[in-house]
């Protein structure tokens, strides 16, 4: 099953058809098709060792796809480094998020790709320019955009690094587990910021375990098994269960990937 | 926190502008007991170890040609601080500056007195040995991946050696180039240093309006203009105090020649601070410095050079350290193989320390390595005047080296207890 018979959203800003990745003799990723659609919160499941990670490194150029086609708003791309795809407009928030704690709000959001009038930094550019885009993200949990980001809690940093996301134009973001390490209360704060993102048009793909967060907030369900794609479904066609067994299993009911070719893998795995 | 709330009105990041003093100090206050305490402990210090010392033997210690003899001691010490400030920041150490700056005056005076170069070459000679020396160590430390400590403790040895050679066995070599000489050993006249303290703080108070005003004109938070006040205040008082201590006549009232006026290092000092402290805090490079102390991982993340950035600091360490050479030498009139070494770079790295800089890396400012100088200097010049063992004072500078070490790591635990 292909993700194309379940996108009736317009042309998808991403789309991997048939991906593959080895790593020597170990065979990560077979096959794989995704699509992410601008508007549209994409949850990227799957069990650990199924290739999440391979997967979103590779669209983010950190290790190029050994086959398969990339397509960016319909155009065959191919994505060699890092800057390359933060051009393309694709940014990662990693599950460390890589913020510097010395650093306040702003300087965190700007890291490397200061704004600059001669060779002093433009900081009221800068701190201009962050708040609109804190604010359009409706953040409201900021003492001030000055605060160091050491005194900032788990949501709050977490916020900071989506918004260093969407500063740069970025029409895909990615998000690394990002509830992974949050209380109730931030967990919640974070998973509104992933949906008013998408509210805003951007194409955002969440990686995550909890299946909580999945249908709280996603419109897309892409289950990943073994290195393949089990099924990319609307999420409000599955229910939990379906889901876990489509991770679990690599199929369910109908769904997801011929019982021969889940048992294979199995076998090919062991 | 909460998801009830509607979503329109959001945008409570709070606007600090039209705060009172009062509003300011809480502010402050808030940020010292979370760990931040900024020079705090080093103007304590400094005025802790003043009343003692002014206590203990005030005729000497609070004369008035004590105090730029004071200045003078805490010149070369302030700016070696400052040059490890640099690789403070990284979470890197510097052993061998002291070493470094012993280097830089001994090419100095061999170069000026032996070799009869002018001035200027002799200096260009000496500050390029550091750059050299910066990228040695920066080579081993950024491209090698060698810890800092082992590669500079080995150019401790090394430098001290070289340092031998040059000048050999317990040889001394006099300078007597007067432009090197009058650095430290000549005064501006007295109006000029009037003009000189009205400019610093003219400059100061410009400096911090105009960055008041744009950030107005772009309705970003400020603070209010009654703090601004109350700083430029506090800097005029210490500024105009300090000229009107240095233009009093220090000579012994039955002598003919006059000394006073501010030392000629005290403007070269601040033009330092002024220039590096631009780098650190207004330029994308003192940025990424602190990016690199801060998460090495993430700057490079972010796109930043992190094995370019560390060179850069390791060479500026070096240069500064080879200036501070240049003033000690300037000040002893002569080289000899004790100029700068591991005396001096303790009480620089105690400097910095002292004055706020991190042993960890990432947080730190040039100004700490003035206020922190400034207590060094005070034990430095008041301990001989209290004791003469020579015993007492290594065990007093250990003391205070423990002390500044302990004021950072107790910080750095409240700090992380608060969530700052």
């Amino acid at each position: 099953m292909t993700a194309t018979e379940t996108s009736p959203q317009g042309q998808p800003v991403l789309s991997l058809r048939k991906v593959d990745k080895s790593f020597g003799a170990v065979h990560v990723l077979r096959a794989v098709d995704l699509d992410a659609y601008p508007g549209k919160v994409t949850a990227l499941v799957g069990d650990n060792g199924a290739g999440k990670s391979t997967l979103i490194k590779a669209v983010a150029g950190i290790h190029p796809f050994d086959g398969g086609e990339m397509f960016w708003e319909g155009e065959k791309v191919e994505v060699h480094g890092p800057k390359q795809a933060n051009a393309l407009g694709i940014e990662i928030v990693y599950q460390d998020l890589a913020l510097c704690d010395n650093l306040d709000v702003v300087h965190n959001m700007f890291l490397g790709r200061e704004v600059k009038g001669g060779i002093t930094l433009n900081e009221t550019e800068m701190e201009k320019r962050a708040g609109e885009t804190l604010r359009g993200l409706s953040v409201r949990t900021l003492r001030s955009l000055r605060q160091q980001v050491s005194s900032l809690s788990g949501g709050q940093r977490q916020t900071v690094a989506i918004a260093r996301a969407v500063l740069w134009n970025s029409k895909l973001v990615i998000l690394d587990e990002p509830t992974a390490a949050l209380g109730v209360a931030q967990t919640e704060q974070v998973l509104n910021l992933v949906r008013r993102l998408a509210d805003n048009g951007l194409a955002v793909i969440l990686i995550t375990h909890n299946m909580n967060d999945v249908f709280q907030v996603a419109d897309n369900i892409a289950c990943l098994y073994l290195g393949q794609m089990a099924a990319q479904v609307d999420a409000k066609e599955v229910s939990h269960g379906q889901v876990v067994e489509l991770i679990t299993a690599g199929r369910s009911g109908d769904m997801g990937l011929k019982p021969e070719v889940a048992a294979a893998n199995v076998g090919g795995e062991a | 926190m909460s998801t009830a709330a509607p979503p329109a009105s959001q945008f409570d990041i709070q606007e600090e502008t039209g705060g009172s003093i009062g509003a300011a100090a809480r502010e402050y206050w808030t940020r010292v007991k979370g760990g931040d305490m900024g020079s705090l402990p080093a103007i304590i210090g400094v005025v802790v170890l003043v009343a003692i010392f002014g206590i203990m033997e005030g005729e000497t210690f609070l004369s008035k040609g004590n105090f730029a003899n004071l200045i003078n001691q805490g010149a070369a010490i302030m700016v070696l601080a400052m040059g490890l400030v640099f690789v403070l920041l990284l979470g890197e150490i510097d052993l061998s500056a002291g070493f470094a700056a012993g280097m830089g005056a001994a090419i100095l005076a061999t170069t000026l007195t032996e070799k009869g170069w002018a001035w200027p070459v002799a200096l260009l000679a000496a500050l390029a040995t550091g750059v050299a020396i910066g990228f040695a160590i920066a080579l081993l430390v950024a491209r090698l991946g060698i810890p800092s400590f082992v590669v500079t403790l080995a150019f401790f040895l090394g430098l001290q050696g070289a340092m031998l050679l040059i000048i050999g066995e317990g040889g001394t070599i006099p300078i007597r180039d007067d432009a090197i000489l009058s650095v430290m050993n000549d005064n501006m006249p007295v109006v000029l240093g009037w003009l000189f303290g009205l400019i610093v703080i003219a400059g100061f108070a410009a400096a911090t309006l105009m960055r008041i005003r744009s950030r107005r004109k772009e309705g970003l938070p400020t603070e209010a203009m009654s703090v601004w006040a109350v700083k430029v205040g506090a800097l005029a008082a210490v500024v105009l105090i300090a000229v009107w201590l240095l233009n009093q006549e220090r000579q012994r009232e039955t002598a003919i020649i006059t000394i006073q006026g501010i030392p000629w290092v005290v403007p070269l000092v601040a033009a330092l601070v002024v220039g590096l402290a631009f780098v650190l805090s207004r330029t994308a490079f003192g940025r990424h410095i602190y990016a690199v102390g801060g998460n090495a991982e993430a700057a490079r993340r972010a796109g930043i050079n992190v094995p370019n950035i560390k060179t850069a600091c390791f060479v500026i360490c070096t240069t500064l350290a080879i200036v501070a050479g240049v003033l000690i030498a300037s000040r002893d009139n002569s080289v000899s193989p004790t100029t700068g070494g591991a005396q001096t770079l303790l009480y620089a790295v105690g400097a910095a320390v002292i004055g706020g800089t991190s042993l960890f890396g990432g947080r730190g400012r040039v100004y700490d390595a003035v206020t922190g100088g400034l207590v060094v200097a005070v034990i430095a010049n008041g301990l001989p005047l209290v004791t003469q063992q020579s015993g007492t004072q290594f065990i007093v500078n250990g003391v205070v080296l423990l002390v500044a070490a302990s004021v950072d790591a107790i910080s750095r635990r409240r700090a992380a207890a608060t969530g700052r």
